[in-house]
């Protein structure tokens, strides 16, 4: 068994199947879902390291980045784990509570076992003895993930056994410090940090929380490398991505992606005329069609715009949709989403949500805009978690990019087409009184 | 010198003072939980009459505690400032005491200690506040006949009713300003019956 | 060495005290919840921030040492 340090494909020990190359890489060639039997068949066994942080070197070669979002660099919060103080404890977060993604949701019932395999390596890595599944609660899902537990146990691959956790169908639930609530068993509530979750998470042990995809790029690093791994991707942000991609006609559905393609070849903007783009999701931010046409799906593209790549969500609004009526019906679900522990939070995204609504509804009152701006920035870094911040920057961006709308709207005017929702909201009315836990 | 006597009655009259204290301290406690203002008052000033009270109450309760024992004629033994009912003298009603003394004793150093300790201990201590007044008041009516008759019942009957007042209106207001989960859909209610005419007060302006 | 204040936005329940004592650092927003100035505490100034700190109904104010 090689001292694993070195970038290789070939250990002595596991047989390797040969490396996918292009894409997909993780979701199934086929688009069958696969179960143990299949996913042996084409990834080959789990290769494990035979020690803590062997993996993490590879890792950095890689340049893998998280893909729940935050798109930080895997090696190093492993990294940040393994040198706590304490026996640590892996979480693979599978909530995805953004309404508008599915890519976790879909990787999690289509190839459960490389995210398995995930969460297994990266146990390995940091030196966990516990390790945890956090997924979407769906019956039909969990009782999915339960078999293939069930087979892996058969099989004798896991070295630790993983609890199966539910995740309420809430914004934040898949917010670090929330999940860590949850797992203990409690509400999925966010945490005041400090301390944050690397250094005391679940039980107030040192937490790796990683995203499902991230885990399941992990497992096909361990078998293939750092340089397979690079094939794909740009210089600074490798590899592939999953995506969930909404086209103006109602088409497109979840991908795999390689990161740094061009967004207008995403989201067909040359044959399909968009209104606007929502890169990033409901913290993320949208784009103007012209903006969009010359960007690619990559951070270093994004982030000089104020945007960021996120999880992967690529909506491209129709032209008869008007972008204030749908950002007012998002701001009012992010509004109704605040755990309402934080006090600027709690008083400051409803208002914001209710003057949105009011100019959605041209019913506007001419102190409106000064009110969101002095509103955005009161809330703006005032929480204990990023949903305030989440929040201002979607409300910006659509500002920003709907600018002549908002004008339009504030004259009594609206140009929409149709009142159809075309970004998925789920229930906004105050009444609806999901649980936390 | 210093008659038996003397010391008992300065441990009735420390007694009746302490009860009387208690009674403020524990209404001044409900308003800045509830953070309620005393008239032309800064807010600050009702948290630090609650805690200055709170130590004055100290003060007389040593003065209670010690006159009481060192007083000769009921030879209650130093033993029982601590440990309830295992006095001789009337063993339950100042064992009652006792148990108010060491509920007290925990308020008071968690308080002091209070940036030291975790916050829920603090917390969860503070609460045993409602267990003691009960306490204090029990035996304040059985320990001596004091307060069961004329002038002190009327002044021990309106201290019970302004602290029974106070913690009514405590449970009144207990939706009130603290932020959690469950006033999310409430806020968006009433953010979406605001109407144009805002003012904002800035909240230092209302010291003023 | 540099201090600054922290708040905890959970516990902090908008009690104001804050704002009473340390004027100069703290002022509330329009819901009666501390917006600390962005700036370490001067050496002059520390033993008001304390006491600030120290009279906080919800102990939800820290001063803690600036790492910047």
């Amino acid at each position: 068994m090689t001292a694993g340090l070195r970038d290789t494909a070939t250990s002595s020990s596991a047989a390797t199947n040969p490396a996918p190359h292009g894409l997909p890489r993780l979701l199934s060639a086929t688009g069958q879902p696969m179960d143990l039997g299949a996913h042996l068949q084409v990834h080959g066994p789990i290769h494990y390291r035979g020690g803590p942080r062997m993996l993490i070197n590879t890792l950095q070669s890689a340049g893998l980045t998280g893909r729940g979002g935050a798109a930080f660099p895997t090696h190093r919060k492993f990294t940040a784990v393994a040198n706590q103080k304490g026996t640590p404890v892996v979480v693979g977060n599978g909530a995805e509570g953004e309404p508008a993604s599915d890519k976790d949701k879909t990787l999690l019932w289509s190839c459960p076992h490389l995210v398995l395999d995930g969460l297994q390596l990266a146990a390995e890595a940091v030196g966990a003895r516990k390790v945890y599944l956090y997924v979407h609660r769906d019956p039909k899902l969990e009782a999915r993930l339960e078999v293939a537990l069930a087979q892996r146990d058969a099989a004798g691959i896991d070295r630790l056994s993983v609890t199966l956790v539910g995740a309420p169908h809430r914004f934040l639930a898949g917010e670090a410090s929330a999940l860590t609530n949850r797992v203990e068993g409690g509400p999925a509530l966010p945490r005041f940090a400090p301390p944050r979750t690397f250094e005391r998470g679940v039980n107030g042990a040192p937490t790796l929380v990683q995203n499902v995809e991230t885990l399941a790029h992990i497992a096909l690093i361990s078998r293939h490398g750092a340089s397979w791994f690079r094939e794909v991707g740009t210089g600074a942000e490798p590899g592939s991505m999953i995506t969930t991609v909404r086209l103006a006609n109602g088409g497109g559905g979840v991908a795999e992606t390689a990161i740094g393609t061009p967004i207008g070849e995403l989201l067909e903007l040359g044959t399909q005329p968009a209104r606007a783009v929502l890169v990033g999701g409901y913290h993320g931010a949208w784009l103007s069609p012209q903006q969009a046409r010359t960007l690619t799906l990559s951070n270093a593209d994004l982030r000089p715009l104020g945007a960021a790549v996120g999880a992967g969500v690529l909506a491209a609004l129709p032209p008869d949709r008007c972008g204030v009526v749908e950002s007012a019906r998002v701001i009012r679900y992010l509004a109704l989403e605040s755990a309402g522990q934080c006090g600027p939070c709690l008083n400051g995204l409803p208002l914001i949500a209710a003057s949105m609504g009011q100019l959605a509804n041209l019913r506007s009152v001419p102190s409106a805009r000064g009110d969101l701006h002095r509103w955005s920035k009161l809330v703006e870094r005032r929480g204990a978690c990023h949903h305030p911040d989440g929040t201002v920057r979607f409300l910006r961006s659509a500002l920003t990019v709907f600018a002549e709308e908002v004008a339009l709207h504030e004259t009594g005017r609206c140009s929409a087409g149709t009142y159809e929702p075309f970004l998925p909201v789920p229930d906004t009315s105050p009444d609806h009184k999901d649980d936390w836990s | 010198m210093i008659t038996g006597t003397a010391f008992w009655y300065a441990s009735r009259a420390t007694g009746v003072v302490s009860l009387v204290l208690f009674s403020l301290v524990a209404i001044l406690g409900i308003l800045v939980n509830r953070q309620g203002r005393l008239p032309g008052l800064p807010r600050f000033a009702v948290t630090g009459l609650h805690r200055n009270l709170s130590l004055l109450t100290v003060a007389f309760l040593g003065m209670h505690i010690v006159t009481a024992i060192v007083d000769g004629y009921a030879k209650i033994p130093w033993l029982s400032t601590v440990v309830p009912f295992t006095s001789g003298y009337e063993r339950f009603w100042i064992g009652l005491g006792t148990v108010a003394i060491d509920l007290f004793a925990a308020l008071i150093i968690t308080s002091l200690l209070r940036h030291r300790i975790k916050a829920s201990i603090w917390r969860g201590i503070h609460w045993l506040a409602y267990v003691s007044y009960p306490v204090v008041v029990v035996h304040a009516l059985g320990a001596s006949k004091d307060l069961r008759s004329g002038w002190l019942l009327a002044l021990t009957m309106a201290t019970v009713f302004a602290v029974i007042t106070a913690i009514g209106y405590r449970v009144l207001k207990a939706v009130a300003a603290v932020p959690r989960p469950g006033r999310v859909p409430e806020q968006l209610v009433a953010a979406d019956q605001t109407r144009a005419d805002r003012t904002w007060t800035n909240k230092i302006g209302s010291l003023r | 060495m540099s201090e600054r204040l922290r708040v905890n936005p959970i516990l902090c329940t908008g009690h104001g005290l804050c704002a009473e004592l340390f004027p100069e650092q703290i002022d509330l927003d329009d819901w009666g919840y501390p917006l600390l100035a962005d700036q370490p505490v001067p050496e002059a100034l520390r033993p008001l921030a304390r006491r600030a700190v120290s009279d906080c109904p919800a102990l939800a104010l820290k001063l803690i040492a600036d790492p910047r």
